[in-house]
């Protein structure tokens, strides 16, 4: 294998990982806050349609990331509304949203069907790009995967190293406690579900801006769930997201990669792969000395304060 | 006296009720269940115009209804609900609809069912299906012309036989102007997953294919080559304005005169069950313009879609010899029957993979 193949299919794994990355580290931090967002595809596909109409209407690829980020905040703030400010159940709640998510974002991306964009350029580092085996796979990225990397480094200092990091994972804990020493926990809630809806809606946006540069109903094709998956593969902790995401998308894409140099072994096992290898990454992990399951406490209570 | 002037208010009522029923019962209700969303411009949507056109062509005696992104392992309940609504012709658009289809036209007999690409066939359920691979070997002859690498690449769906028969006349029209050609097959398991065919054309153009063609629903891998500055054929649809630099041409599915002409058949009471098998002679597959080839190679795919549509040329002409080298069964001694391609489970010779089960 020549080191120009062996680059591009790294780089085709983690372009399959960035927009996985990119909900679950958003996901990440909204569960560790307590609140269990299940309408992530919803956001993501919000994120999708309202990402590809922004930069189609302006022209920019910058402007229609925004619109996404947007588009899945103003989602996840529905939610918030619902579970945070009415403390419906939140399971519920999510579920809805997400139905709620992919109908709307068919209704509303229903004008921009059959057109098409340029993707995004990518990064281009003289003399560091050109390196054999990792110059294209590390300096030459397009903006999403930076950006996806450094929220996750971002999220990890935050929450263990900050004090509102450290409140925010209190509350995810035990909310009531937190509420008792003072800690504001419907508002730390509602924004760590904002941020979480943004990022879904930042990763949507990259399916449609950067990855098959068009919209068509449906595109997000699930990921929003394996994003989820992948929070609790992680153990709510951020560099093992990434490790998760490299290893789901690598598996969706290897195989891929496996087929084409017919390697022989049957399509459709190969297609099981990644999910195969979740699993027996999942009965690693929880087979392991460590009791403490790291699922924050409180995840998923509605939180009504005591008079 | 207010007892019967009661009554007779009730029956008059329900008379008007009865008789309003019988109007609107007029109009023919025409359903249509489509497995993936008709923005993809490619197979759902050629489907979608036919039902405009179905629609044009019969104004007010047809009310058309359809279903988009109707998963096939759940589409009893689509199809149930379109006949429980009143629609008494449903046509259902995809191969994996077909068990489905049988078990809901046994509940309701009165009702007549369409199912395309299928092979299972009932009282009340017909199907149909286009000789897509007449296309395919066109295309295949001008990737053959047009390769430099003399590797294709394929980015197919499922291993059922409409698909294999693809791709086995895909190869056959290549070799018939280009006998070193060679092609790479990726079975991407899905009929419209944008991302997932995407990646599928990037692996195929990292291990060196230089045109790729493909049996899934989206304009995702035709753009991925027009990034890579390959070339590449489009999919039941033309998808020319996704990738203008790309596209040399793509294979039309129209299936307007066929859905004009069972719908009459409804209309007029004379609808029956039967299989329909339309190739380029009745206009049921055409091929899109062509672009970003060199004139003799135009001159040439024009040529053989000409004797295709003429019946002059059949793809699978005998003799058609099998992964093993030696020649398949051939009854009639002129080409492979409509039944061996529409079961065919087996590559030819110079396909160096397996089916996969």
């Amino acid at each position: 294998m020549t080191s120009e193949m062996f680059q591009l299919i790294l780089m085709t794994v983690v372009t399959a990982a960035t927009p996985l990355i990119l909900a679950a580290i958003g996901e990440l931090v909204t569960e560790r806050a307590g609140v269990l967002n299940l309408g992530v595809e919803g956001m993501m596909i919000m994120g999708a349609a309202m990402g590809f109409a922004g930069a189609y209407a302006s022209g920019s690829t910058l402007i229609g990331a925004l619109c996404g980020i947007v588009a899945g905040a103003f989602m996840a703030a529905l939610f918030g509304l619902l579970t945070i400010g009415f403390a419906i159940n939140q399971v519920a709640s999510g579920l809805a949203l997400t139905i709620f998510g992919i109908g709307l974002s068919g209704l509303l991306g229903a004008g921009f069907v059959g057109l098409k964009r340029d993707p995004p350029a990518h990064l281009h580092v003289p003399g560091l790009s050109d390196l054999p085996y990792l110059g294209k796979l590390v300096f030459s990225e397009d903006l999403f995967v930076y950006v996806a990397f450094g929220l996750v480094a971002g999220v990890a200092w935050f929450l263990t190293r900050s004090r509102p990091g450290l409140a925010l994972r209190a509350i995810g804990d035990n909310h009531q406690s937190a509420h008792a020493l003072g800690l504001p926990v419907r508002r730390t809630r509602f924004l760590a579900t904002l941020f979480g809806g943004g990022c879904a809606g930042l990763a949507g946006a990259y399916l449609t801006l950067a990855y098959t540069p068009f919209w068509s109903p449906g595109m997000t094709a699930g990921r929003g769930w394996i994003a989820l998956a992948l929070v609790v593969f992680a153990s709510w902790k951020p560099w093992r997201l990434v490790l998760g995401a490299l290893l789901f998308g690598g598996a969706t894409v290897l195989q891929l990669h496996a087929q084409a140099a017919s390697l022989g072994l049957p399509g459709q096992l190969l297609s099981a792969v990644p999910y195969l290898a979740t699993i027996v990454a999942l009965l690693l992990l929880s087979s392991g000395a460590r009791k403490n399951a790291a699922a924050p406490a409180a995840l998923g209570q509605a939180f009504i304060a005591p008079r | 006296m207010k007892k019967t002037a009661f009554k007779l208010v009730l029956a008059s009522a329900v008379a008007l009720a009865v008789c309003s029923a019988a109007f609107a019962a007029e109009k023919l209700k025409v359903g249509f269940v489509y497995v993936g969303p008709v923005g993809d411009f490619g197979y759902s949507y050629q489907h979608d115009q036919g039902r405009l056109a179905m629609q044009k062509a019969l104004g007010d005696k047809v009310e058309t209804t359809f279903i988009e992104n109707v998963p096939e392992t759940d589409s009893d309940r689509s199809i149930e609900q379109l006949a429980r609504s009143g629609h008494k012709l449903i046509f259902t658009t995809s191969f994996g609809y077909m068990e489905p289809t049988l078990r809901v036209a046994k509940k309701f007999p009165g009702v007549k069912f369409e199912h395309a690409t299928g092979y299972k066939r009932s009282e009340n359920v017909a199907t149909y299906t286009a000789k897509f691979h007449e296309g395919r070997y066109v295309i295949g002859q001008i990737a053959g012309k047009m390769t430099k690498t003399n590797t294709l690449g394929y980015v197919a769906s499922f291993p059922i036989p409409e698909v294999v028969a693809g791709i086995n006349a895909f190869i056959l029209g290549a070799q018939s102007v280009n006998p070193a050609v060679k092609v790479k097959i990726i079975w991407a398991n899905t009929w419209f997953d944008p991302g997932k065919e995407a990646d599928a054309a990037k692996a195929l153009l990292a291990q060196g294919a230089d045109i790729i063609t493909q049996h899934t629903d989206s304009a995702a891998p035709l753009q991925e080559t027009e990034k890579a500055g390959k070339l590449g054929f489009g999919q039941a649809s033309d998808q020319a304005r996704f990738a203008p630099k790309a596209q040399m041409t793509s294979i039309v599915d129209d299936w307007s005169s066929y859905y004009i002409e069972r719908t009459k058949a409804v209309l007029n009471g004379t609808w029956k069950s039967k299989d329909t098998f339309g190739g380029m002679d009745v206009d049921m597959v055409h091929l899109a313009p062509y672009a970003n080839i060199p004139d003799d190679v135009k001159k040439m795919a024009e040529e053989t879609a000409a004797a295709i549509k003429a019946k002059k040329l059949h793809p699978f002409k005998c003799p058609v010899l099998g992964q093993d080298g030696k020649p398949v069964e051939c009854k009639d001694g002129k080409a492979l029957t409509d039944k061996q391609i529409t079961s065919m489970n087996w590559y030819v010779k110079g396909i160096d993979d397996t089916v996969p089960k």
